[in-house]
């Protein structure tokens, strides 16, 4: 077989040579003998047919009889169980699939065994006709003419001018999706900003009750949120940006890079649960190999390289908040987060 | 600690004493920041147990985690993981482990219900560790099941699943789904973080909550689905896979009927 | 009007016509329409399946509107479902749980939204590949195929603004993904997102904006292009399949009425049945089960519809880091730096780019490489436009690969293999499976000629083993009638077509371009049996008595 395959049609028996392209064809023998049904001549299978479109007919009346069982026998208003509310659903579904197959079915099966089934041809004509077309661009013409837009050059640039601009309102008009009467630095600069601030508790999602720093055993992944995020105007909005996870790690494994020296306790680290990537919550901590996985596009994070990332798409790692313990041994931030958390976009730097 | 001084005159007695005061100060060093349930579990097991526990643990477990629980290359030490941690892991069929790899699976049961808790005194009985939960903790009649999910939701559904149906882990670990787990099992899961699942003790997920966690799962298992077939709780893919393959399967018979000629 | 004359009905049927007739012209239409003719094969049904499943979208979305209220404003939750009892969420979500649980049926009508939702987007697919793999985009359905490009693109964006429309967490999920893309778009991506959400995210604006788009612009948009649509079909009417009596200047089938009709419109009733049947057995995105959208939590598995999710698999596939080098480009420019957010924003554009480019661009791509300018109206079989049906694989394979990428962790898990092999695999066959497809499919299509050929020269195998006087055993071959015969040797034979000189006698760039595609697409052929040839192997025969199988494996 190889010799069909690469080329060289001349080399090949089944395969045309160049020379060849002017081919005779075999003659269309036309539509095939049509071959009548049973029922086309059988009386009585025609009737059994009728008698079978009928019952389906009358399936489907018993089909829409079931639903308003569902509806009103199986079904109440308020409080259903599971268990009831599973079986009113599978009956109306039931009820409802009986009532619309057993019309569909019927219809299709009448006319499949009892409607003419020859097949019937039917002409193409053309789409357009050559004179159409040309009196078609003819009174293009004249309209064009006619209009002078084309000896006018003048008013046909400022109408397209004045037509370019006339749309750009109205994406302005857009403008006002965002109300906050915040200027664009502004807008971009809320980004770089969450909760956190110096001596701001960490708190336990979502409790909020604060955290001692002995309550954090290596191996546990605890998930935090500032305090008084709870009572905070735009909660979800700040939420966004601020859940940290803390996890703690025997110090000896950590690397830590330099200026970051204090902003453990004891191993214990927090950082921002924002994938990096596109914003997912990224809280799959593994205690063993200390890995962060994101659960949405698997970005992986090592905690013991600072959250560096190991596998994934994540561009990269994630935001380390600095933390210290209170008077009263309770964790707290020691500033806010030191870049934006969350997915990069232009202005990031 | 009775035990223990059967074995005394053993060659490696002196080395193995060793490790082990070495490995009950640093356990008891990690431990003690914790305020986790630590009571010495001791209080309920008898002597008895604890001496027929270590003689199944010498014969099925020292392979891998040591004669003495002090841990080998093909297995960590035991000695301060608490009963708990035994009761969930032998409970469960996670160990006796049948081979190495990414993560133990779950298997038949190897032991009755009396080998196991012989096994967690003596492991017990080694050093202080989470406790086998008592029974208060695991009645779902008295926990809060909107809270549970609350909690569960923030703390477990990244990788169990929302619905508790599971979820991957990196390089083939896994997170198992919690349907059909005993309320025992969940609650000790929570408290030792076996395999690679974080611990989460007292302080951060309190017993109460706890109980409301095991309340939630409990109440999703006993409910049920309300919309039929649930395709594993899945989510979309699960979805998608059957509209590609019943739904367009189904609907392509269909056509394929309607349109052939009838005999 | 000279109505001197007027016209007296006999019968109703008259009477109705009359009276229809005098005020709108109705006859011409019934004339024009009612016995037109449709073929019928069940590849052609797709179509229709579409159509049918965005009538169901849109009587159960009506429905669903009176129960739904998309505002944001949050409130604690004291329906009927014990497990978020007093749970904090948005109004949203608090009416879809009511729709679910306090609607007789609103669980059940969700249900058919939902599945009709993925059966829709499904069978426009289908549809599409249909049409592309017979070669039914070629002149004159061409403009028609490119609003079957923009109806698939409405459809995702209709699938897409009710995903997120219940917020629960898995949609919140999805719509902070959405806003993550968004940011990555380099200067403007910020803004676009701060507009979107009317402040940073989630803020309370979004599902209202989102829930505006799904009800009213989207499907009337959609409402509209069907109708360019079907208006096109009818202009056009339907391609049918090569066989005997099928040319390109006729339609063969039944007409619209009564056959044609009674089975597209009982069609209509089977496609409800069977969503009827999935809606009632089979649950979908249960809301109750992810909870309230919260930032904080995420479920595992978190996915978005499936048709979304070959750009979720091809987000999941883009390595951040190519070595140690990030993909995540800080620019200093004078004013500050930027960041350039490739491992976001090349998986997010590129390939759903590349595919709706060459879909929307290859009629016109075809017809240049073919220099074929003519009508058709006979369908290819996909094996006699190896080309073609090569480069489509190679287009569905890609395409899979990104889907199958979305759900890398489910394939994880329910095979025991390790999420990140996954990822590798996956990341080969993203740029090699295209072109193995390609080839694969291209050597496929070409036995499968080579088939058809033996079957026409040397007839089907019988099945019938006969033994020679000599002792050696052969298949008997049957002659196949001529019927069967001109379906196997009437086909578009596509040639090579070297580069052409222009008419100045220069061969331009864009020819040579040309010439290098054809010679791809079309070095490697198999031309149809002629009757010549025929003659010719039926008097081999003579010769060579049985002895059939040196002639195959020629």
């Amino acid at each position: 077989m190889g010799n069909h395959s690469h080329g060289s049609p001349e080399d090949s028996g089944t395969v045309a040579k160049a020379d060849d392209v002017a081919q005779d064809r075999f003659p269309d023998p036309g539509l095939p003998p049509h071959r009548p049904r049973i029922a086309d001549s059988d009386p009585r299978q025609a009737k059994r047919h009728e008698r079978q479109v009928a019952l389906l007919f009358i399936i489907s009346i018993i089909g829409t009889a079931l639903f308003f069982v569902a509806y009103f026998v199986l079904g109440h208003l308020g409080d259903m169980t599971f268990a009831e509310l599973r079986v009113q659903n599978a009956v109306l579904g039931l009820g409802t699939t009986f009532a619309m197959l057993g019309i569909g079915v019927g219809i299709v099966h009448w006319a499949k065994t009892l409607m003419p089934d020859h097949e019937l041809v039917e002409e193409r004509h053309e789409i357009r006709t050559e004179e159409d077309r040309q009196d078609a661009v003819e009174i293009i013409d004249t309209i064009v003419e006619e209009s002078g837009i084309k000896r006018r050059p003048l008013i046909r640039n400022t109408l397209i001018a004045a037509i370019a601009v006339a749309p750009i309102p109205a994406i302005f008009m857009f403008r006002d999706l965002e109300r906050s009467g915040k200027t664009a630095h502004e807008m971009v600069e809320q980004l770089r900003h969450t909760m956190w601030d110096t001596g701001v508790r960490l708190t336990r999602d979502p409790s909020g009750t604060p955290i001692k720093a002995a309550d954090i055993q290596i191996g546990s992944a605890v998930h935090v949120i500032p305090e008084g995020l709870n009572e905070a105007e735009n909660m979800l909005n700040e939420k966004a940006k601020a859940v940290v996870l803390v996890m703690r790690m025997n110090p000896a494994d950590m690397q830590i890079s330099e200026g970051r020296e204090d902003w453990h306790v004891d191993g214990i680290v927090a950082y921002s649960k924002i994938c990096t990537h596109v914003g997912c919550p990224i809280a799959l901590y593994e205690q063993h190999t200390h890995h962060l996985l994101c659960p949405c596009h698997q970005s992986t994070f090592d905690l013991a390289q600072e959250c560096k990332v190991v596998f994934g798409p994540a561009g990269h790692a994630l935001p380390q908040l600095p933390i210290m313990v209170d008077d009263e041994g309770y964790l707290v931030a020691r500033s806010d987060f030191h870049e934006p958390v969350g997915p990069s976009y232009w202005e990031r730097g | 600690m009775k035990a223990l001084s059967k074995k005394r005159r053993h060659p490696l007695a002196a080395v193995a004493l060793l490790l082990f005061g070495l490995l009950v100060t640093g356990s008891l060093y990690a431990a003690a920041g914790s305020i986790n349930e630590a009571k010495a579990a001791t209080t309920t097991a008898s002597a008895a147990d604890i001496e027929e526990g270590q003689k199944l643990f010498v014969a099925n477990c020292a392979t891998c985690h040591g004669l003495n629980a002090e841990g080998s290359d093909a297995g960590p030490t035991l000695i301060g993981v608490g009963a708990a941690s035994v009761d969930f892991q032998v409970g469960t069929g996670r160990m006796p482990m049948q081979m190495q790899g990414p993560q133990a699976q779950i298997k038949p049961v190897q032991f009755d219900d009396e080998q196991i808790s012989q096994l967690s005194a003596y492991v017990a009985s080694l050093g202080a560790g989470p406790s086998i939960p008592d029974e208060e903790w695991l009645d779902t009649s008295k926990g809060d099941a909107a809270h549970g999910g609350t909690v569960f939701r923030v703390n477990c559904a990244m990788c169990h699943n929302a619905a508790a149906s599971g979820g991957a882990l990196t390089r083939g670990k896994f997170a198992p789904t919690l349907h059909g787990v005993s309320e025992k099992h969940i609650y000790e899961a929570m408290v030792t973080g076996p395999q690679n699942m974080p611990v989460f003790n007292d302080s951060n997920i309190t017993p109460e909550e706890k109980r409301d966690v095991i309340t939630f799962l409990k109440t999703i298992e006993a409910n049920g689905t309300a919309g039929g077939a649930a395709l594993g709780g899945l989510g979309p893919v699960a979805e998608g896979l059957f509209v590609w393959t019943a739904g367009l399967g189904i609907i392509i018979g269909f056509a394929v009927w309607l349109t052939a000629r009838p005999s | 009007m000279s109505s001197t004359t007027e016209y007296t009905p006999k019968t109703s049927t008259g009477r109705i016509a009359n009276f229809v007739d005098s005020r709108v012209g109705g006859s011409a239409m019934v004339k024009e329409f009612g016995r037109k003719i449709f073929p019928d094969h069940w590849s052609f049904m797709f179509g229709e399946v579409a159509l049918y499943t965005f009538v169901l979208l849109l009587l159960s979305g009506t429905f669903l509107t009176f129960f739904f209220d998309p505002s944001m404003t949050h409130v604690t939750y004291n329906g009927s479902y014990v497990p978020l009892k007093g749970i904090g969420m948005s109004v949203a979500m608090q009416s879809t749980m009511d729709i679910s649980f306090d609607v007789r049926g609103g669980l059940f009508m969700r249900q058919v939204h939902h599945w009709s939702a993925l059966l829709f987007v499904a069978s426009v697919s289908v549809h599409m590949l249909r049409v592309f793999f017979t070669g039914a985009f070629r002149r004159p359905r061409e403009l028609n195929w490119v609003v079957g490009g923009v109806l698939l693109i409405l459809a995702l964006a209709a699938g897409f603004t009710g995903y997120s429309l219940p917020d629960d967490l898995l949609s919140g999920n999805g719509l902070r993904i959405i806003d993550g893309v968004i940011k990555a778009i380099p200067i403007v991506g910020t803004y676009i997102s701060m507009f979107f959400f009317g402040g940073e995210f989630p803020g309370i604006h979004v599902i209202p904006r989102l829930y505006s788009l799904h009800i009213m612009i989207v499907p009337a948009m959609i409402i509209l292009m069907i109708v360019i649509h079907l208006f096109m079909v009818v202009t056009h009417k339907h391609t049918q399949y090569p066989g005997p009596g099928r040319t390109n200047t006729n339609v063969v089938g039944f007409p619209v009425g009564p056959v044609y009709a009674a089975k597209a419109g009982g069609f209509f009733f089977i496609i409800f049945g069977i969503v009827a049947f999935i809606s009632g057995f089979f649950q979908i995105n249960a809301i109750w089960n992810y909870g309230p959208y919260d930032p904080s939590p995420v479920s595992a598995g978190t996915q978005p519809d499936w048709y979304i999710g070959f750009v979720d698999g091809a987000l999941r596939l883009m390595p951040g880091y190519l070595g140690n080098l990030p993909l995540e480009w800080v620019i200093p420019f004078p004013w500050g730096d930027n960041t350039l957010v490739l491992s976001v924003l090349l998986p997010a554009l590129v390939p759903a780019g590349i595919l709706f480019a060459v879909m929307f661009a290859w009629p016109w791509i075809e017809r240049w490489v073919t220099k074929d300018n003519r009508e058709h109206h006979v369908l290819d079989r996909p094996r006699n436009a190896p080309f073609r049906t090569g480069v489509g694989m190679a287009g569905v394979v890609w395409y899979c690969t990104m889907w199958a990428a979305a759900s890398s962790d489910l394939i994880a898990t329910h095979f025991l293999v390790s999420l990140n092999d996954v990822t590798y695999w996956l990341r080969t066959l993203f740029i090699v499976g295209p072109f193995i497809a390609f080839f694969v499919t291209r050597r496929i299509c070409l036995s499968l000629q080579r088939k058809d050929r033996e079957i026409v020269l040397h007839g089907r195998e019988a099945g019938i083993i006969q033994m020679s006087p000599e002792g050696g055993f052969s298949e008997k071959h049957e002659e196949i009638d001529v019927y069967k015969r001109y379906l196997l040797t009437n086909f578009e034979d596509r040639m090579y077509i070297p580069a052409q000189p222009d008419a100045a006698g220069h061969i331009s760039r864009k020819e040579k371009r040309r010439a290098k595609f054809s010679k791809l697409f079309f070095e490697d052929r198999v031309a149809p049996v002629t009757p010549k040839e025929l003659e010719e192997a039926h008097g081999h025969h003579e010769v060579e008595g049985a002895q059939h199988s040196d002639s195959i494996e020629k």
